[in-house]
């Protein structure tokens, strides 16, 4: 018994407390983050944001999901039933597992596997099936033009990001994301591969729908997109997928180009504070990207996003990858050599 | 091989589609994502406005001008005031002519802002919306403080203008002036050069010259395919012919160029606002002719035939003499006329309502065909369409 305690299951407690410690900061996290687009976005709009809900309006997220709770959920009569609920589900479940291999900080980390930029590349490309199956499923035609338009979108992008991800491996000679933040410890590669890291924070915004890539969920001409038929739960979890994606696709740019946990420069003092710090200000500042774009800028066509993903940013990435292997190749800056 | 039919997939594009303004209602057949039909059904805010103006005396028309387009609502009583001062061939006190350009300028750029605005967030961006409105608000101040009413103002009447301006509100709208143009800078920053607003609206929705004829086009419409038809210019009325301002022509006749006009309209009506304001005179607001215009209410507290008047104006008032006029004025979004048949007697026998938005409407199906979806709404948003003047 004793053996069974220490070789089963206390392991798998172990990991369901790990899981624990990194969802539930997450989904406040969330949270959060819808309080703070609002916040932002109404400043910027000379306007409040919330600020009845609590001191500062600090429990808006709060109040908003026991409203969503209670609400009900409503299946079309021409919906595949399976399919519709399984949707919001996938979405949700996706967007949370990619957090498995992201190290918050030094060896704050689920699960360090040696493929852990694979697996989340594998998990993002995977987000696309929750809003398909979710336009598909509601019979509808606002959501099936809204999953057609994310599933070519999200396609589109996610080439260019592989091919970012890529010079960023050819820098640093490892897949583990432990390993990649730390040989940005001389230099973040954000200046080495400056242009790289622009189309990266682009893609990630085409590739979490928000604006101007929102196309999928475009108000103005689609309604909401591939979640009109949604509501209550079922609609939470979409929003919650998003806003986890946006934080996880940041958690991305930060942990590949911003060098992760580490302080902008290795003094003493900049290291006494801990890694998870540095880490959750990087994230805060591209989330605060995120907003600031959404302010800020009209929305693309679909058609010129298109073009964007496909005749500007593949071959900008396709020739970085090209001019990084070439310049390791002639200098002999080969990673893992320490010169 | 058998062969396949492929049915287009038709899309209901409204009446409760955020990006339809108001209760458009537009059945897209697509081919994917570009439209190859647009067809647009109106007449769901039909109240009967033209028929219920048959019933009403001359001066309880007015107020349903206001409703017609609620964007700019001045400018509309200004046509059917003019028309039936027309009829009843008075003139108006100069003071009264410069208080109505004055305020006519003020709805144009009340309409534009809220045109521009709302098509920018059709188009995506919602930031200029909030700017925009911050404005609004301060304009609707001044209709409020000249009329009491925030929207339907009813102020312009046949005769001249209801009240005189209180005072301090030449100060205040002086100062507006002065500090306007910062807003106008600022929400161009965020849309004139920026490069996803120029590939959303350059090349989309274009008219020649010639089609924007052909199709009735006026206003903006007319004036960004280059036709330089305004008719404050062309037959100016009240005070339009002392003004000194320049109208905006556009080159190109897409969504982009309608943009461009109505930001040069508003610094032009700026223009015009500061020499109203320069150059107002004093003197009466009104006709002096008591029959056709209500007396001072002091006066009726000792005037027998002041109190008379009164009476008379409100319950049965004034018998035009038969005749009939078509009166236009160059509302913000385009001509709006007013055809009044007068047969002598307190009400007119017909009121038929020209307005600019109903032969929008019509061309926005050669407009958007062979667009995507995504361009329908900015086609809307740059013709300016508000429902309650296509359905009247």
């Amino acid at each position: 018994m004793v053996d069974f305690w220490w070789s089963y299951a206390w392991p798998t407690l172990w990991i369901v407390i790990q899981i624990l410690f990194l969802v539930v900061p997450l989904l406040i996290v969330v949270a959060y983050l819808t309080y703070a687009e609002r916040k932002v976005i109404g400043l910027m709009q000379l306007r409040m944001g919330p600020n009845v809900v609590g001191p500062f309006g600090l429990l808006q997220p709060f109040a908003d999901a026991l409203k969503l709770m209670t609400k009900e959920l409503i299946i079309p009569t021409g919906a595949n039933r399976v399919v519709f609920l399984m949707a919001p589900m996938l979405t949700f479940v996706l967007a949370m597992v990619g957090w498995a291999v992201i190290p918050v900080s030094e060896g704050w980390v689920i699960s360090d596997i040696n493929v852990g930029v694979l697996y989340l590349f594998a998990i993002s490309s995977l987000g696309v099936y929750g809003i398909i199956m979710a336009g598909w499923a509601s019979n509808s035609k606002y959501p099936f033009l809204g999953a057609l338009r994310s599933a070519a979108q999200m396609v589109s992008y996610e080439v260019s990001i592989g091919f970012v991800i890529i010079t960023v491996l050819l820098a640093v000679g490892s897949l583990n994301l432990t390993d990649i933040v730390l040989a940005q410890k001389n230099l973040w590669f954000f200046i080495p591969l400056l242009p790289m890291f622009i189309v990266f924070v682009i893609s990630a915004l085409a590739e979490t729908n928000r604006a101007p890539f929102d196309l999928p969920e475009a108000e103005a001409e689609l309604v909401t997109g591939y979640n009109v038929e949604y509501s209550a739960m079922a609609f939470a979890l979409f929003f919650l997928g998003e806003y986890a994606n946006m934080v996880l696709m940041s958690g991305m740019t930060v942990i590949l180009f911003l060098g992760g946990w580490l302080p902008p420069f290795d003094i003493a003092i900049l290291n006494w504070i801990p890694g998870v710090v540095w880490f959750s200000l990087k994230v805060s500042l591209i989330l605060f990207v995120f907003l600031w774009v959404r302010a800020t800028l009209p929305r693309y066509r679909y058609d010129q996003l298109m073009r964007l993903g496909w005749k500007v940013f593949l071959p900008l990435s396709l020739g970085w990858v090209v001019i990084t292997a070439g310049a390791i190749v002639l200098f002999g800056w080969y990673p893992g050599i320490v010169n | 091989m058998s062969e396949v039919a492929i049915k287009n997939l038709t899309l209901n594009f409204g009446p409760q589609h955020p990006a339809a303004h108001g209760v458009l209602r537009l059945v897209l057949e697509m081919d994917g994502e570009v439209v190859e039909r647009a067809d647009p059904h109106i007449g769901l805010l039909h109240r009967g406005t033209e028929k219920l103006i048959e019933y009403k005396t001359y001066l309880q028309a007015v107020p349903y001008f206001d409703r017609l387009d609620y964007v700019s609502p001045m400018c509309q009583e200004h046509a059917y005031a003019l028309a039936v001062e027309r009829l009843l061939g008075i003139e108006v006190p100069e003071r009264g002519q410069y208080i109505r350009v004055l305020f006519s300028e003020i709805t144009r750029i009340l309409n534009h802002i809220m045109n521009l605005t709302t098509y920018a967030l059709d188009v995506g961006a919602m930031t200029p919306l909030l700017w925009g409105f911050e404005e609004r608000e301060r304009m609707m101040e001044f209709y409020e403080r000249v009329s009491g009413a925030r929207l339907h103002a009813a102020y312009f009447r046949p005769g001249g203008v209801h009240q005189d301006l209180p005072p301090g509100l030449v100060e205040d709208i002086y100062d507006f002036c002065e500090t306007y143009p910062k807003f106008l800078d600022d929400m161009e920053t965020l849309l004139t050069e920026n490069r996803i607003f120029k590939q959303r609206t350059v090349d989309i929705g274009v008219f020649t010259a010639e089609e924007a004829m052909d199709w009735g086009m006026t206003g903006p419409m007319l004036r960004a395919s280059g036709v330089p038809w305004d008719l404050r210019k062309s037959q100016p009325y009240d005070v339009y012919d002392r003004m000194d301002f320049d109208v905006p022509v556009g080159k190109t006749g897409d969504c982009y160029a309608r943009y461009l006009i109505r930001v040069e309209e508003m610094r032009q009506s700026l223009r015009i606002i500061k020499q109203c304001l320069d150059e107002l005179p004093d003197g009466p607001v009104m006709t002096q002719n008591h029959k056709l215009t209500p007396p001072r209410r002091g006066e009726m507290k000792h005037s027998m035939e002041a109190l008379i008047h009164h009476f008379k104006l409100y319950t049965e008032g004034y018998h035009v003499p038969a005749g009939e006029t078509y009166t236009a004025v160059e509302a913000p979004k385009g001509e709006f006329g007013v055809y009044v048949v007068a047969d002598g007697t307190n009400r007119p026998y017909k009121c038929k309502i020209r307005a600019p938005g109903f032969a929008f409407m019509q061309a926005l199906a050669p407009l958007s065909k062979g667009h995507m979806l995504a361009d329908v709404p900015a086609i809307i948003g740059s013709m300016d369409i508000v429902f309650g003047e296509v359905d009247r």
